[in-house]
């Protein structure tokens, strides 16, 4: 995980790369700073040196100084921009991914939410560790580096006690970091589920009160709170012994440095410049190791934001593009070679759309979805299917629209399997009505307009007439130009669904899919949007998802979708499915 | 931050009881945690400087001895505060979570209007953000005074001048810098907020449109668009960057100052000789000890920032008023009486149109009635006049004749019980999900209630059976369980009247059908209420109204 974040820094090379040299610089800066003090010190304390005889080495120690917060400052910010570079081109790709490579239907599914803040938050959450960790590593490699080699130069002793205490540090913040959190994991979890509960307690607040127990969740929350204290406790008493070791290495490396120079001077083997020196670089030298450690916390932060974000950016598409490529099977009068990716699609409006032995099984999951369905949607028909939900009738649509590819069989249209056409001209074909649809923050107008953006007012005028949407659009305070979406009016489920009628009218393409599109609605709309529906569906080949009984009674056909077999629809479902059925075409 | 975040923030930070003692314990080993390691720095500077007069080597046991003895010290009282201060925060937490459950509890869902879901997340998340107070703020800021003072009396203590240096150049610092970094990301969080909600609005819109912005083939001119909100948040971001790069800058700009200070002064002390030549390194040693525990002052003020403003905005919510209260003097219930609305009318905003305008209802007891009318018609507010969340602005709700205003609220959830649409599943057993309602409730009663939402197989074939998790929010069950959960627990209440707001919303067609006519032979002689937006499946109701 963390290799593959690192891999995410190649954005901000220029920017990882300034940050490094400057880490190099300060450490640079570091040991001048350090040698400068000691000799003025020394001159002042052991030769009586005035202000006046020291000026030199006084204006070099400000000048060092300053030079040493510049870099420091320059460091901070080549982190920092590297970070906003790597972060906006994460966000980019999971965009993009989000949005063109992978469109779902996740209206009103939950994760919305949850992807959004993954894009936001989730991507954010990683600043820390590209702005402050990554470059800290560098830091914690030239700092020691610096220290150890000037040392050497001044007092071997010296240098060897402090070369060997870092990697005892090392390997103990390594040892304890791992145990601690393989011991911790376990714990953490449990603590999850503490922490959680408050959230639940005071989601339910309504509930509780409902129920005239909230007083009796006092107590609970008290004995949570305690046994949350007691757990985490626990956890802390280990989990800060890493840092109790880090400190006690650091300590008494700076003590024995201090006594070994100690005995050094009193026997005259050092002056005391070059002690003062080494003392003052022994903490240096543990300095960016503790912040390291301090830091720890951003990796492990990223890593488990970049989790939410890898899973994101990888989950499986259920489009294999290679198949773009294919060769066709079937070369077919409707299916002329486009330039690039495949063939320009026949047209619904007069070639047949068929499903021949479709499969389906989701990529890493168990179990078909669709086994060997066959269907045929016949040019200007209206096929519905009913069954309960999750029996893979929108497993079927979304097939249609190539958001998947079947895992066995093929969907043709005039004969040309759909993955040799070219992606963007078939979708383009299609006009989709959803269960929720999805309100754009804009004017109703815009709304309307959305598979037309060039569309005139009389043309989106006529498109709400057809989608017996102008009285309601007629009452909103300003017409058509009333805003609405996030953030501003919220149009109610039977308004929302006669908008996107609207849409698909004005949008005039030959095929129409449509998912439950009165699921939601009251009982009041649903005769209204039911018939517009009919309206729509009249001439154009429609693929419709039905629950409503008085929906499936429109289409020229019904099939029952159970368990991922199709099966023609018993009369039982509705008179009038059995009458239409007779009129069908067998698949 | 302005005045009054300040002031909260004090307010909040106040110690209670029993928490004084803790805080006292937890300042005072994160001092011996920072003296002894400024003793061990100064020692040391005193111990090799002593050492370059080349003394008898006894004369540096004491000093050797010392600084080991320090470095110990140090990590040891380090560990130990570590430990005792989260122990506070914890301890804090519980406390605050707690009172503010307590202030919030009467004014929900009354008080909060419709934004509630939204309202609530952020409650817990900014109760939690007060955790931070004592360690990353109050201990730091009472560490430094401690430090600044300690540093200052040991160098006047050497060298009065000195003392004065140190003084100064520690209190500029820990004025400085806290303000400097407070501003900078003051700057920067009110900068960012609006473009990172934008952004963030606008990907919310563009996930849950993307298959119809894809078909409708504008997806790439989406990406763009936030391609280009993205691209402002990182402009803005790179002005933040470049202040917290100056603030980090001007934190070094002014320990180097410092010790440039108290060179100037001490050099000619040494010279003239009123301070020792030994003492010259301890006290610039000294000076940079005490750095250590300023500098995260810039940090704290972060945190402090950040606490004030998850203060002001948990006062906000726990300092509206209640939308309901008890009164002085409760009047007795008969206990037999018809639940009664009369002439009631209510709306939520003063300008807003009322949502209800004279409605009259009856419920008596044993009897049966629908509700009926479209979403939005205000069936569901009707529900919550009914059982005290909201006073009515006009008319009156009574029981057994009784205003319900002249009754507690316990006096009415005992009496009539709400099982309101978006019922909420706790995250526990099944089993204690039910017996929310009625702790005595038995096995019998419970497969009783389970049996009339059709859920006593799917649970007897549960591994665990009634005592399976649900997980948060109901996760680990599908949304037709939990609505049914919900409904089993609403029918197992030991209440004279029963209002059910949606029963059967999120279930299947037939499913709900079979459960909606169940409902009236299985409430036996409570009174019942159902809100329907679904006229088609009531049968045995004695009664159909519609709003």
């Amino acid at each position: 995980m963390d290799r593959r974040l690192l891999g995410e820094s190649r954005a901000a090379r220029t920017h990882l790369i300034l940050a490094g040299g400057l880490g190099v610089v300060s450490a640079v800066l570091i040991v001048a700073q350090a040698a400068l003090l000691a000799y003025v010190i020394d001159r002042a304390a052991m030769h009586h040196a005035t202000l006046a005889s020291l000026r030199p080495q006084l204006i070099a120690l400000a000048a060092v100084l300053g030079a040493c917060a510049l870099s420091g400052a320059g460091f901070e910010l080549s982190g920092r921009l590297g970070a906003l570079r790597v972060m906006s081109e994460l966000r980019g790709r999971l965009v993009s991914r989000l949005l063109v490579e992978s469109p779902e239907a996740r209206a009103g599914r939950g994760r919305t939410g949850e992807l959004a803040g993954t894009a936001v938050q989730g991507v954010d959450a990683l600043e820390d560790y590209f702005a402050g960790y990554l470059p800290q590593l560098v830091l914690a490699a030239a700092v020691p580096l610096a220290v150890i080699g000037w040392v050497l130069t001044l007092d071997p002793l010296a240098a060897v006690i402090l070369a060997l205490t870092v990697p005892v540090l090392i390997v103990f913040m390594v040892l304890i970091g791992k145990g601690a959190r393989a011991q911790a994991r376990g714990r953490w979890r449990a603590l999850g589920l503490l922490g959680a509960h408050f959230l639940d307690v005071v989601q339910g607040l309504a509930t509780l009160r409902a129920y005239g127990r909230e007083r009796a969740q006092e107590r609970t929350l008290g004995e949570v709170g305690e046994r949350y204290r007691a757990e985490t406790m626990a956890t802390l008493r280990i989990a800060f012994l890493s840092a109790l070791v880090l400190e006690l290495c650091a300590m008494i490396g700076t003590a024995l440095v201090a006594a070994t120079i100690g005995v050094q001077l009193v026997d005259g083997a050092l002056g005391l410049r070059a002690g003062l020196t080494v003392l003052l670089l022994a903490p240096e030298l543990y300095a960016p190791l503790r912040a390291v450690g301090q830091q720890f916390h951003a990796s492990a932060d990223a890593s488990t934001a970049s989790e939410l974000i890898f899973a994101a950016l990888d989950a499986p598409m259920g489009l294999a593009p290679a198949t773009r490529a294919h060769a066709p099977a079937h070369p077919h009068s409707h299916a002329r070679e486009s330039a690039e990716t495949g063939y320009e699609p026949a047209d619904p409006a007069s070639a047949r759309i068929r499903f021949e032995g479709v499969s389906y099984e989701y990529p890493q999951r168990e179990g078909r979805v669709l086994e060997d369905v066959s269907l045929e949607l016949l040019p200007g028909r209206t096929v519905a299917l009913v069954g309960p939900s999750g029996a893979g009738k929108s497993t079927l649509a979304r097939l249609l629209m190539r958001l998947a590819d079947p895992s066995d069989g093929r969907i043709t249209c005039a004969g040309v399997d759909l993955r040799e056409l070219e992606l963007g001209r078939w979708r383009s074909r299609i006009a989709w009505v959803p269960q929720r649809p999805t309100l754009f923050a804009g004017s109703v107008a815009e709304n309307i307009a959305l598979y037309s953006p060039d569309a005139s007012r009389p043309e989106i005028r006529w498109a709400a007439a057809a989608a017996n949407a102008s009285e309601l659009i007629d009452a909103l305070p300003a017409g058509l130009d009333t805003p609405v979406g996030e953030g501003a009016r919220r149009l109610s489920a039977g308004q929302a669904q006669r908008v996107a009628l609207a849409r698909a009218f004005l949008a005039d393409r030959p095929l129409l899919i449509m998912d439950e599109p009165t699921a939601h609605l009251d009982d009041g709309s649903v005769a209204t949007v039911i018939e517009a529906i009919a309206r729509l569906a009249r001439g154009r080949t429609t693929l419709l998802i039905a629950h409503e009984p008085l929906l499936a009674d429109m289409a020229e056909e019904v099939y029952l979708v159970e368990d991922g077999r199709l099966e023609r629809a018993p009369g039982a479902v509705s008179a009038g499915v059995a009458a239409g059925a007779l009129g069908g075409v067998a698949p | 931050m302005s005045r009054a975040d300040v002031r909260g923030l004090a307010r909040l930070a106040r110690p209670r009881e029993g928490e004084r003692a803790r805080l006292a314990l937890s300042v005072a080993l994160a001092a011996g945690a920072a003296g002894a390691a400024i003793a061990l720095l100064a020692t040391s500077g005193y111990l090799i400087s002593r050492a370059a007069q080349r003394p008898q080597i006894l004369a540096l046991m004491v000093a050797i001895v010392a600084v080991r003895g320090f470095g110990i010290a140090r990590a040891g009282l380090r560990y130990a505060e570590r430990l005792s201060s989260h122990d506070l925060a914890l301890r804090r937490l519980a406390r605050l979570r707690l009172s503010f459950f307590r202030a919030l509890a009467p004014r929900v869902p009354g008080a909060l209007g419709s934004r509630s879901g939204e309202l609530l997340s952020r409650f817990v998340a900014d109760v939690d953000t007060l955790r931070d107070l004592y360690p990353r703020v109050v201990i730091p800021a009472l560490l430094a005074v401690v430090v600044i003072a300690g540093a200052a009396a040991a160098a006047w203590v050497m060298l009065p001048d000195a003392g004065l240096a140190v003084l100064a150049a520690l209190a500029l610092a820990a004025l400085v810098l806290p303000w400097l970094s407070a501003t900078v990301s003051a700057r920067a969080a009110r900068r960012q907020a609006p473009a990172r909600a934008q952004l963030t609005s606008e990907l919310v819109e563009d996930i849950d449109g993307a298959l119809e912005l894809t078909l409708a083939g504008r997806a790439e001119e989406r990406v763009e668009r936030l391609r280009t909100a993205d691209a402002r948040l990182a402009r803005i971001g790179r002005g933040d960057a470049m202040a917290s790069a100056v603030a980090a800058g001007a934190g070094q700009v002014l320990a180097g100052a410092g010790v440039l200070a108290l060179l100037a002064v001490a050099i000619p002390a040494v010279h003239a000789g009123t301070l020792s030549p030994v003492l010259l390194a301890a006290l610039v040693f000294l000076l940079l000890g005490a750095y250590e525990s300023v500098l995260p002052l810039s940090a704290a003020a972060r945190s402090a920032r950040m606490c004030a403003t998850a203060g002001t905005r948990l006062g906000e919510i726990t300092h509206a008023p209640p939308a309901v209260a008890d009164p002085p003097s409760p009047r007795a219930l008969t206990g037999t009486g018809e639940l009664r609305v009369e002439g009631v009318g209510f709306g939520y905003e003063p300008e807003q149109p009322w949502v209800l305008k004279d409605v009259g209802l009856r419920l008596a007891p044993g009897e049966r009635v629908a509700l009926v009318g479209p979403s939005g018609a205000g069936k569901s507010t009707l529900a919550e006049l009914l059982v005290r969340f909201h006073d009515p602005l006009a008319g009156r709700v009574s029981l057994d004749g009784v205003d319900l205003r002249e009754l507690t609220q316990a006096q009415i959830r005992e009496a009539i019980v709400l099982c309101a649409q978006d019922c909420h599943v706790f995250n526990t057993s099944i089993r204690e999900n039910l017996l929310l309602a009625r702790r005595e409730a038995g096995e019998r009663e419970i497969a009783g209630a389970l049996a009339a939402v059709e859920l006593q197989e799917w649970v007897a074939g549960l591994p665990h059976g009634l005592d399976t998790l649900v997980g948060q929010d109901g996760e680990l069950v599908s949304g037709g369980q939990r609505t049914r959960i919900a409904l089993a627990r609403a029918l197992l209440a030991d209440a004279r009247f029963l209002i059910l707001d949606e029963p059967t919303a999120h279930l299947d067609p037939e499913l709900a059908r079979r459960v909606m006519r169940r409902l009236p032979s299985v409430c036996g002689d409570r009174g019942l209420l159902v809100i329907t937006h679904d006229a088609d499946a009531l049968e045995g109701f004695d009664r159909i109204l519609s709003v």
